[in-house]
């Protein structure tokens, strides 16, 4: 057995270059990418939804071997354990890019390929629920899962993975990891407990809350709370929400509306408490010795999903399934949930590691019980009771959502 | 040996003829072609494409839309507004910080006239981005300069200087400083030095003389600072975005959000173009106000 890295050592690189730090970012040369599409947007065919029958898609493909997985930036224990693991038992080889930065950027690159009907260079993707993915799905540039190949993902994934609103029934995508975007505070300065929404809305915490600029996140926050589920939304419902946003910017309560660097000014004391990722509070605790509470809101927090896809011009899709199969065995879950700190869709996992941290010693031990023990990467049923899903934004409906909360945050 | 060159290759040489009459054009060529496509062809489309209509998924087609003009406006006025007021803002601090800074390396640099140079660049070692995230740390509210003033008693307890417009317009000064400095530099540092001693020998004070000749004959590298930092300044989005809070976003943010997050290329690209014609009548106006001598002055410089 190779000799596995120390868990809080790589959680700390990981943290270090926080895994979704460049999400939506306003940063970089994401600018650039933009430009081009524009550019080449001059004679930009409207791409419409050709999507091929599972059957048809799969019909004499066959496994070449190898592949090529892209993911996010350490998104997987850099020795990759997993895939070795994978090659050995099947003899694929899988050739693995941290080469998704974030959403929009990426679906930026590879829009235009997939509309020349080209291969990407990737045979599995992994992106988040939301919009970028629903264009993907809805502009059929995606392979057709055959779920005859996915034994593993029907008996291991939880009931809720297999129900997402993005996707229902899993027709294009399979989670890969998933996280809770809830309410973080900082106990030093707040002195009582945080526990719902409508305290972002204290006028007690003027200038000291954070919200999230992402227009999805914030429009999600704004629906619960006025009392809308996400997912059953109206457009109404979204005009609602967007003004008790304004009103809750306008009495001066939010500081800033974040992208993703919401941490430092939390732990630093910029702001009281935020609307926070799970996975991001869980590793600042646990690498950074900070004392901050993460809760999901008595009015609903959000469940959101990474999830793994084939672009329908992959030349290996067969291993790109083999793959995608094999990642939801629940011993292969158990490892990379070890690493990454991220709900996993297999709660098998849990089970797995708890048995691991009885037979671990000393700090390893330690770490791995709190892993077990965290409702941060397990949540409990009553935590999974009070998770929505997303409002469902469509290329039809998107002109009328996104407006609205930018106009919140981007004041 | 340079000689023998020289005499070997007489000969060889034609009389100047068309091909003679032809050479400026042809060496000018690769500039022009260099400016057409860098330079004409992205604005034909960022122009065309704000006159379009669609969706990503739709495609997108000219349709004359003018109506993306309107949106632009009725919607984000209040940014465009905004980023020309942060522009101008910092363009005056860098000014009030930098001309002195100029002055006193051109004048009283002495021997270590480059090294102050390199100082004043020194920052661009560092990648923009990270700076600007720096002074986040930096003015934190309990960071190393606001907690020591607070634990000094001299500020309040709740005071802050992060995620506030006087914050951005700080970071934008900071971050264009030098491109105020440098050009005011150049044109002080070759100011002959003796029309300042006539000055004096006119029976000018200290002051009269800067006001009557040194400042006058600066302005040509003033001008040229004003455009380096105010464009960049108007147009950035990097400082709203890292130091700024509600109610301080600017326009170049706007845009990337119109593109990248909502693909909305064609209301993005006349936000760009509105932002563009206004920076432009707004330099034409300066130009015209301080006189064209002087812009032709700079561009000769």
């Amino acid at each position: 057995m190779t000799p596995r890295p120390h868990p809080a050592r790589a959680a700390l690189a990981r943290g270090l270059t926080r895994r979704r730090v460049s999400r939506r970012t306003a940063l970089g040369l994401t600018g650039l990418s933009a430009a081009g599409l524009a550019l080449s947007a001059c004679g930009v065919q409207g791409q419409g939804g050709n999507q091929p029958a599972a059957e048809d898609f799969w019909a004499g493909k066959e496994s070449n071997g190898r592949l090529d997985f892209a993911n996010w930036p350490l998104y997987m224990d850099p020795g990759k354990p997993e895939l070795a693991a994978f090659t050995e038992e099947t003899g694929i080889r899988v050739d693995y890019d941290e080469a998704i930065q974030d959403n929009p950027t990426f679906f930026g690159k590879i829009q235009p390929m997939l509309a020349q009907g080209e291969p990407i260079g990737y045979d599995l993707i992994v992106l988040t629920n939301g919009i970028e993915l629903t264009k993907l799905i809805e502009l059929g540039y995606l392979a057709p899962l055959d779920h005859d190949r996915l034994p593993n993902f029907a008996e291991n994934a939880g009931r809720i993975y297999k129900h997402t609103a993005y996707d229902s029934g899993n027709r294009h995508t399979v989670p890969y990891a998933s996280g809770i975007t809830g309410i973080a505070y900082n106990p030093d300065y707040v002195d009582r407990e945080i526990t719902a929404i409508a305290d972002l809305w204290d006028p007690a915490f003027e200038g000291k809350v954070g919200m999230m600029a992402d227009p999805q996140e914030l429009a999600n926050f704004g629906l619960l709370r006025i009392g809308v589920a996400p997912a059953d939304s109206t457009e109404e419902d979204w005009a609602a929400a967007a003004d008790a946003l304004e009103e809750q910017r306008d009495l001066g309560l939010v500081r800033r509306y974040y992208s993703q660097d919401y941490i430092q000014p939390l732990s630093s004391g910029d702001i009281w408490m935020s609307m926070a990722w799970s996975g991001d509070i869980f590793q600042q605790n646990a690498e950074q010795g900070t004392n901050l509470r993460f809760v999901v809101p008595e009015e609903g927090g959000t469940l959101w999903s990474d999830n793994m896809m084939i672009p329908y011009t992959a030349p290996n899709p067969v291993d790109a399934i083999m793959l995608m199969d094999f990642l939801y065995d629940a011993e292969v879950a158990a490892d990379l949930t070890e690493y990454i700190t991220y709900i996993p869709p297999v709660p098998r996992a849990r089970d797995i590691l708890a048995r691991r941290a009885e037979e671990a010693e000393g700090e390893e031990r330690e770490l791995l019980e709190q892993v077990v023990g965290s409702p941060l990467v397990f949540p409990s049923e009553a935590d999974y009771d009070k998770l929505h899903n997303y409002v469902s934004v469509t290329t039809e409906n998107e002109e009328s959502f996104s407006p609205l909360f930018l106009a919140v945050s981007q004041s | 040996m340079a000689a023998t060159t020289a005499a070997e290759a007489a000969p060889g040489r034609r009389p100047a003829g068309r091909r003679g009459r032809l050479a400026p054009y042809l060496l000018v060529l690769p500039g022009w072609l260099w400016l057409a496509v860098f330079f004409v062809a992205p604005i034909a489309s960022v122009v065309s494409m704000s006159l379009m209509t669609g969706s990503l998924t739709a495609g997108f087609t000219f349709t004359f839309e003018t109506a993306n003009y309107t949106r632009a406006l009725g919607l984000y006025w209040e940014q465009i507004l905004r980023s020309l007021a942060y522009g101008g803002l910092a363009t005056l601090l860098c000014i009030a910080l930098g001309y002195p800074v100029a002055y006193w390396i051109a004048f009283h640099g002495g021997a270590y006239k480059s090294t102050y140079l390199l100082l004043v660049l020194l920052p661009f070692f560092v990648s923009f981005v990270l700076r600007t995230v720096s002074w986040g740390f930096i003015l934190a509210d309990n960071g190393i300069v606001l907690g020591t003033l607070k634990d000094l008693g001299v500020l309040p307890g709740d005071a802050g200087v992060l995620n506030s417009a006087p914050a951005v317009v700080f970071g934008l000064a900071y971050n264009f400083l030098p491109f105020m400095v440098l050009p005011i530099y150049a044109v002080l540092e070759r100011m002959d030095h003796r029309v300042v001693e006539a000055a004096h020998d006119l029976y000018a004070g200290r002051l009269q003389a800067f006001a009557r000749v040194v400042l006058p004959m600066s302005l040509p590298g003033v001008f040229a600072g004003v455009i380096m930092t105010f464009i960049p300044t108007s147009a950035d989005y990097v400082n709203a975005t890292i130091l700024g809070g509600t109610h301080n976003t600017m326009v170049g943010k706007v845009i990337e959000t119109q593109y990248l997050v909502n693909n909305a290329y064609p209301l993005a690209a006349a936000i760009t173009v509105v932002l563009m014609a206004v920076l432009l009548a707004g330099i034409f106006a300066y130009a015209r106000a301080l006189g064209t001598e002087q812009v032709m002055e700079v561009q000769a410089g």
